[in-house]
C-alpha cells in the first residue's frame, strides 16, 4: 500500500491562492510529500479546518476534506472523529483561528486527547482580514487595528498546549522542510491529539516575524533543536547548551570548565522541562521539536469502548424492546 | 373541564363491593401537586400519573417547577408543582384549574390559590404552617385559620407526624423521614381516587435498590398514606374515574424528552446508521442528552461537548462522516449554533437541530414554556438559508416528529429544526406504541461510484446532493461554506452561480411541500372562523374548539406540524372561513408568516406568561371573534 503511494495522490486539482511568497505553500508542500509514507490511502484521509488562510489548505488536498467556519475546526474533526475512528483525521487552523475565536475548541480537544493531528500555523497576525494584530502578536505591535501598538497580551501556541496536558506538543518552521517532515511523522505515529506549532512567515502582512530562527545566517544560533536524551546544544559551531541555575535555565558557552554533562537533557515526558523550554524567550534561543509526548488514551478511544462494552453487556440495541420499556398497559376496544 | 368533583362529570354512585366506604364515579379530574423544590412533587405527580395511566385513563400533565435546583426553603421560588388531568374520556390539556389542590406548605398554597375555584379541595399538610412558615410565604395571618379558605374544602392533614409515626421505630434522622412525606401524600391520593399503588412500589424497589432502610420506609408511608384515607374520617368517600375509551393497543405513559430521544433512535435503526448527538446541558433539553446517554448498544455516541457551538458542529462532523446526526438546545443554544447551521445549509448535509423552546428573551425563565423561537428557526441566520421546520404538538407527537425530521433531513441534505417546548418536553401523556416495523422507510444510500461522481449532482426528483462519506475510494472532494460551483463544489464567487445555487436550494426546500400530507381540518371544511395553531397549544385549542362546536358555533381546527415548507392547501384551506385566528405562545410570529405568505387578514391571540393556554381563554377569544 504504501509503496503505491507518491506525493501527486495527495495533490488536488485545484489552484493554490496563497499569495506568492507565503510561508504556507512550504507547509503545503512538506505534507504532500509526507502523506504518501504513512501509507493510508487519501479515501481515508480527512483535512477540516477553519477560517483564515492556513484554512483554505483542505482544498489543496486529494483528500476528503472541510473548510468550516471560524475557530470551530476541531468540533467538527471530534464529531467525525469519533463516529469513524477509521479515518485519519487532520485539523488545520492558525493563531487567531485556533487561539483566539476557536480558543475554547482548541484547549478542550487537546485536554480530551481526541486522535487528531493539529497543525497550528502561527504567523503572528492576521492574513485573511489584511493585517490585524492576532492573539500571538507581541505587545507593542503596530498593526492596521493598533496604530499605537498593541497592548495586547499574547498567547503562547506551546504553553497554551501544555497547559491542557496535550499528549503530543511540538514545534518547527515553514522554511525548515527536513524539520517539518519530521514533525509530520512524529506528530502521526502519536496516538491522541497530536499539536504542531508551525512558524509560518506572513510575507505581506507580518514579513520576518521569525527571521531570528529562520534567517539562515541567524538560525543557528537562535534555534534550539530539541531531541530526547540529548543535551540542549546549539549555535553554529554547537559550543552553546543550556544549563540550570538554582531553578532558572541559562545560556552558557561550552568550554572554559563547562562541559555536555552539565547541560540539560532532553525528556519528552517531563511535562515541568516542557514548560520551562516552552516559556524560553530571548536572549534564551527558541526550541523547536517535540517538547512534550507521553501515552494517554484517547478521547475517541475511550467512547467507542464504551459503546462495544454496553453491546457486548446489553446485546445490540432493539427497537420494539426499547420502545415497550417501562410500564406499559393494554387497551381493548 | 375544571369542575368540582361534586359535580364533575356524571356522578354516580358505585358500590365496590372490598370497600367499606362509597366511591363516586368522576370524569375527570384535575389534580395539582404543589410544595418546596425539595418536597418531591415532581415524583409524587409522575408516581400518580404513572397509576392513572394503568388504571386506564387518559391522561395529561404539566410539570411547573422553578430555576432553582433548591431555593430556600418555604419561600414562593422555591414552590415546585405538577398538574395532572386524569379522564375516562379523551383530554387534551392538563386543565385549566386544579379540582384539588395538594399543599405541602403555606408558600404553596399562597403560589397557586389564585387558579383554584370555589369548592375545589385544597390537602394541606397542617403542620408546615408554623408563624415563620406563614410569614414566609407573604401571608399576614395563617389562612387555615382566617377564614380566606372559607369558600373552599380544606382538608387539614398532618402529614409530617404521620409520616413519622409510619417509620417509628426504625431509627431514621429526621431529614430522612421528612423526604418521605411525599409517598404519605401519594398514599393518601392513590386511595382517594382508587389508583393502583403497585407500579409506584416496583419504582421504590428499583430507585432505593441500594438503601434498603429508605425503600422500607417509603413503602411503609406510602401504605400508610393509603390506609389513612381508607380509616380517616375526613373523607367521606373515594372517587373512581374509570378507564377511558380510547384507542385500543398497548400504550406506555411517555414525556416530550422521552418521546424525541426515542423517535432519534428508532430514525437511526430504521436508516442503519449510528445516531451522533452533539450537545450541551441546557434546560429543558437536557433530559434528551441524558436519556440518549443510556443507549450506547444501539448505537448511539453522545457527545457533550464544551459549548453549544461544539455541540453543533461535532454534529455535523458526525453527518460528514455519514451517521445520523443531531443536537439538542433551547432558545439561547440556537442562537449560538446559528452560523454552524447556515454552513450545514451551504453544504447540504443532514442533521436536526431540536429547539425545546423556553420563555425568554436571554435567560428569561428557562423552565417554562414559549413558542417565540419561529422566526428566529425561519430567519435567524445570516445570508439565504432556507431550513425546514416541524413543530410537535403533543408528548407523544414528538416521536413522530423527531423520526420524520431525521427523515427529511435524510432525504434532502438539510438541517431540519424540530420545535417543541418546556411544556411538552416535561408533560406527559399515553402513547399508543407504533409498530417497529410499520415505521416509514428512512432510505439511507451513500454514493460509491467514481464515475462522473460530483459533489452537487442533484437528484433530479427531491434536488438533494450525493452523501459521499470519507472512505469511499475515488469519491474524494472537499465541501466548504465559500460559495461553491454548481456540480463540482469547487470554490467560485461567479455572480450567477452563486444566485444559481441560492435559488436551488430554496428550491430544494420548498419541494418538500410535495410530501406534506393534505391539511386535516377539524370541524367543517369552511364556516365563520378557523383557529390555526402550531407547537403545544394543540390541547387547549382542541379542546376550546369542541366546547364552542358542542355550542353549535361554525368554528373549525387547523393544526401545522410542517411550519417550513407550509403545507400546500394550506392557503385555500383558510380562506374557506370568514376568519382566521392564530393563538400562540408569542407576540405573533406564525400570523406575520400567514399574512405574508397569503395576504389573509388573520389575527393573533398571543400570551407570553411561560404558560400555556387556558382552554377558557382561547374559548372566549373566539366567542369575541364571532360576535365580531
Amino acid at each position: 500500500m504504501a509503496t503505491a503511494l507518491n506525493r501527486k495522490d495527495f495533490v488536488s486539482d485545484q489552484e493554490v491562492r496563497w499569495c506568492p511568497g507565503c510561508g504556507d505553500y512550504a507547509i503545503l508542500a512538506a505534507v504532500q510529500k509526507t502523506m504518501p509514507e504513512f501509507g493510508i490511502a487519501p479515501e481515508n484521509t480527512v483535512f477540516i479546518s477553519g477560517i483564515g488562510c492556513s484554512s483554505r489548505f483542505p482544498y489543496y488536498m486529494n483528500t476528503y476534506g472541510f473548510h468550516t467556519i471560524h475557530g470551530r475546526a476541531p468540533a467538527f474533526a471530534t464529531g467525525l472523529k469519533i463516529s469513524r475512528p477509521d479515518l485519519d483525521v487532520w485539523v488545520v487552523t492558525g493563531d487567531g483561528d485556533g487561539l483566539s475565536i476557536g480558543g475554547n475548541h482548541l484547549i478542550h480537544v487537546l485536554r480530551r486527547n481526541v486522535d487528531l493531528k493539529i497543525l497550528l500555523f502561527n504567523n503572528k497576525i492576521y492574513g485573511l482580514t489584511k493585517g490585524q494584530y492576532s492573539p500571538t502578536s507581541e505587545v507593542g505591535k503596530v498593526t492596521k487595528s493598533t496604530p499605537m501598538g498593541s497592548v495586547d497580551f499574547p498567547f503562547n501556541p506551546i504553553t497554551v498546549a501544555l497547559g491542557t496536558h496535550a499528549t503530543f506538543v511540538a514545534r518547527t518552521i515553514d522554511v525548515e522542510q527536513k524539520h517539518l517532515g519530521e514533525m509530520l511523522k512524529r506528530a502521526h505515529a502519536h496516538r491522541g491529539a497530536s499539536f504542531v506549532e508551525i512558524l509560518q512567515n506572513c510575507n505581506i502582512f507580518n514579513d520576518g516575524a521569525f527571521n531570528d530562527v529562520s534567517d539562515k545566517a541567524l538560525k543557528a544560533d537562535h534555534q534550539l533543536i530539541l531531541e530526547h536524551g540529548k543535551p540542549l546544544i546549539f549555535g553554529k559551531n554547537r559550543d552553546m547548551g543550556i544549563r540550570m541555575n538554582g531553578m532558572r535555565p541559562e545560556a552558557v558557552q561550552l568550554g572554559a570548565g563547562v562541559t555536555e554533562s552539565d547541560l540539560v537533557v532532553h525528556d519528552e515526558t517531563n511535562l515541568s522541562l516542557a514548560f520551562m523550554l516552552g516559556n524560553f524567550e530571548p536572549p534564551l534561543p527558541t526550541p523547536v521539536g517535540v517538547f512534550y509526548a507521553v501515552s494517554r488514551p484517547t478521547y475517541d478511544g475511550a467512547v467507542n469502548k464504551q459503546l462495544e462494552d454496553a453491546k457486548a453487556k446489553q446485546g445490540a440495541g432493539d427497537l420494539k424492546t426499547l420502545l415497550g420499556k417501562g410500564d406499559t398497559w393494554t387497551v381493548t376496544s | 373541564m375544571a369542575v368540582p368533583p361534586e359535580v364533575a362529570g356524571q356522578a354516580a354512585e358505585s358500590h365496590g363491593s372490598a370497600a367499606p366506604k362509597p366511591h363516586l364515579q368522576r370524569d375527570h379530574v384535575v389534580i395539582r401537586f404543589a410544595g418546596d423544590s425539595g418536597d418531591g412533587m415532581q415524583l409524587t405527580g409522575m408516581q400518580f400519573t404513572a397509576e392513572s395511566a394503568l388504571a386506564g385513563n387518559d391522561i395529561a400533565t404539566l410539570p411547573d417547577f422553578p430555576a432553582e435546583i433548591r431555593a430556600p426553603q418555604g419561600t414562593l421560588a422555591g414552590v415546585s408543582g405538577f398538574q395532572l388531568n386524569f379522564s375516562s374520556s379523551e383530554i387534551f390539556t392538563a386543565g385549566d384549574e386544579p379540582n384539588v389542590l395538594v399543599a405541602m406548605n403555606p408558600a404553596a398554597l399562597q403560589a397557586n390559590i389564585e387558579d383554584v375555584p370555589p369548592n375545589a379541595v385544597i390537602i394541606v399538610d397542617r403542620e408546615a404552617f408554623t408563624d415563620s412558615n406563614v410569614k414566609r410565604a407573604g401571608y399576614k395571618t395563617n389562612p387555615l385559620t382566617d377564614h380566606s379558605l372559607d369558600k373552599f374544602q380544606v382538608i387539614e392533614v398532618d402529614v409530617t407526624k404521620l409520616t413519622s409515626l409510619a417509620v417509628h421505630g426504625m431509627g431514621l434522622n429526621n431529614r430522612a423521614v421528612f423526604r418521605c412525606r411525599n409517598m404519605f401524600v401519594l398514599g393518601m391520593l392513590s386511595w382517594l381516587y382508587q389508583r393502583p399503588i403497585e407500579s409506584t412500589l416496583t419504582y421504590l424497589e428499583s430507585r432505593f435498590k441500594k438503601t434498603p432502610e429508605i425503600l422500607e420506609a417509603n413503602v411503609k408511608v406510602l401504605k400508610a398514606g393509603f390506609n389513612y384515607g381508607e380509616t380517616t374520617e375526613m373523607f367521606a368517600s373515594s372517587y373512581e374515574v374509570p378507564a377511558a375509551r380510547i384507542a385500543p393497543g398497548l400504550y406506555r405513559n411517555i414525556t416530550g424528552n422521552s418521546a424525541t430521544a426515542l423517535g432519534f433512535v428508532a430514525a437511526a435503526v430504521k436508516s442503519g446508521r449510528p445516531l451522533f448527538l452533539g450537545s450541551y446541558p441546557i434546560t429543558p433539553a437536557s433530559d434528551i442528552l441524558h436519556e440518549l446517554a443510556g443507549f450506547k448498544n444501539f448505537p448511539v455516541y453522545t457527545f457533550q461537548a464544551e459549548d453549544e457551538i461544539s455541540g453543533v458542529c461535532a454534529a455535523i462532523g458526525a453527518s460528514f462522516g455519514g451517521a445520523i446526526a443531531i443536537t439538542t438546545t433551547s432558545g439561547p443554544g440556537m442562537n449560538l449554533k446559528a452560523e454552524a447551521v447556515g454552513l450545514a445549509v451551504k453544504v447540504e448535509l443532514p442533521m436536526v437541530i431540536t429547539d425545546i423552546q423556553r420563555a425568554g428573551p436571554s435567560t428569561g425563565m428557562p423552565t417554562k414554556p414559549e413558542q417565540a423561537d419561529l422566526l428566529q428557526s425561519m430567519y435567524g441566520r445570516h445570508g439565504e438559508s432556507p431550513i425546514p421546520i416541524i413543530a410537535a404538538s403533543t408528548p407523544a407527537d414528538c416521536f413522530d416528529c423527531a423520526y420524520e425530521a431525521v427523515r427529511i433531513a435524510v432525504k434532502y441534505m438539510t438541517p431540519v429544526i424540530l420545535l417543541t417546548d418546556g411544556q411538552l418536553a416535561n408533560g406527559a401523556e399515553p402513547w399508543l406504541l407504533p409498530d417497529a416495523d410499520k415505521l416509514p422507510e428512512i432510505k439511507v444510500e451513500f454514493a460509491t461510484n467514481p464515475e462522473g461522481f460530483l459533489p452537487y449532482n442533484r437528484d433530479p426528483e427531491t434536488l438533494s446532493r450525493p452523501w459521499a462519506v470519507p472512505g469511499t475510494k475515488g469519491l474524494e472532494h472537499r465541501v466548504g461554506g465559500l460559495s461553491s460551483e454548481n456540480l463540482t463544489g469547487n470554490v467560485s464567487y461567479s455572480p450567477a452561480n452563486n444566485e444559481l445555487m441560492v435559488r436551488t436550494r430554496a428550491r430544494k426546500i420548498a419541494g418538500i411541500s410535495r410530501e406534506i400530507p393534505p391539511t386535516q381540518v377539524f370541524g367543517d371544511a369552511d364556516g365563520d372562523l378557523v383557529v390555526l395553531g402550531w407547537g403545544s397549544t394543540y390541547g387547549p385549542i382542541r379542546e376550546a374548539v369542541k366546547h364552542v362546536r358542542a355550542k353549535g358555533k361554525k368554528v373549525s381546527h387547523v393544526h401545522l406540524r410542517y411550519l417550513n415548507p407550509l403545507p400546500h392547501d394550506l392557503e385555500e384551506t383558510l380562506k374557506r372561513f370568514k376568519q382566521v385566528m392564530i393563538p400562540e405562545m408569542n407576540m405573533g410570529q406564525l400570523v406575520k408568516m400567514i399574512r405574508a405568505d397569503y395576504l389573509i387578514p388573520a389575527f393573533g391571540f398571543n400570551k407570553i406568561q411561560g404558560r400555556p393556554f387556558k382552554v377558557s381563554e382561547i374559548e372566549n377569544r373566539i366567542n369575541r371573534a364571532l360576535e365580531g
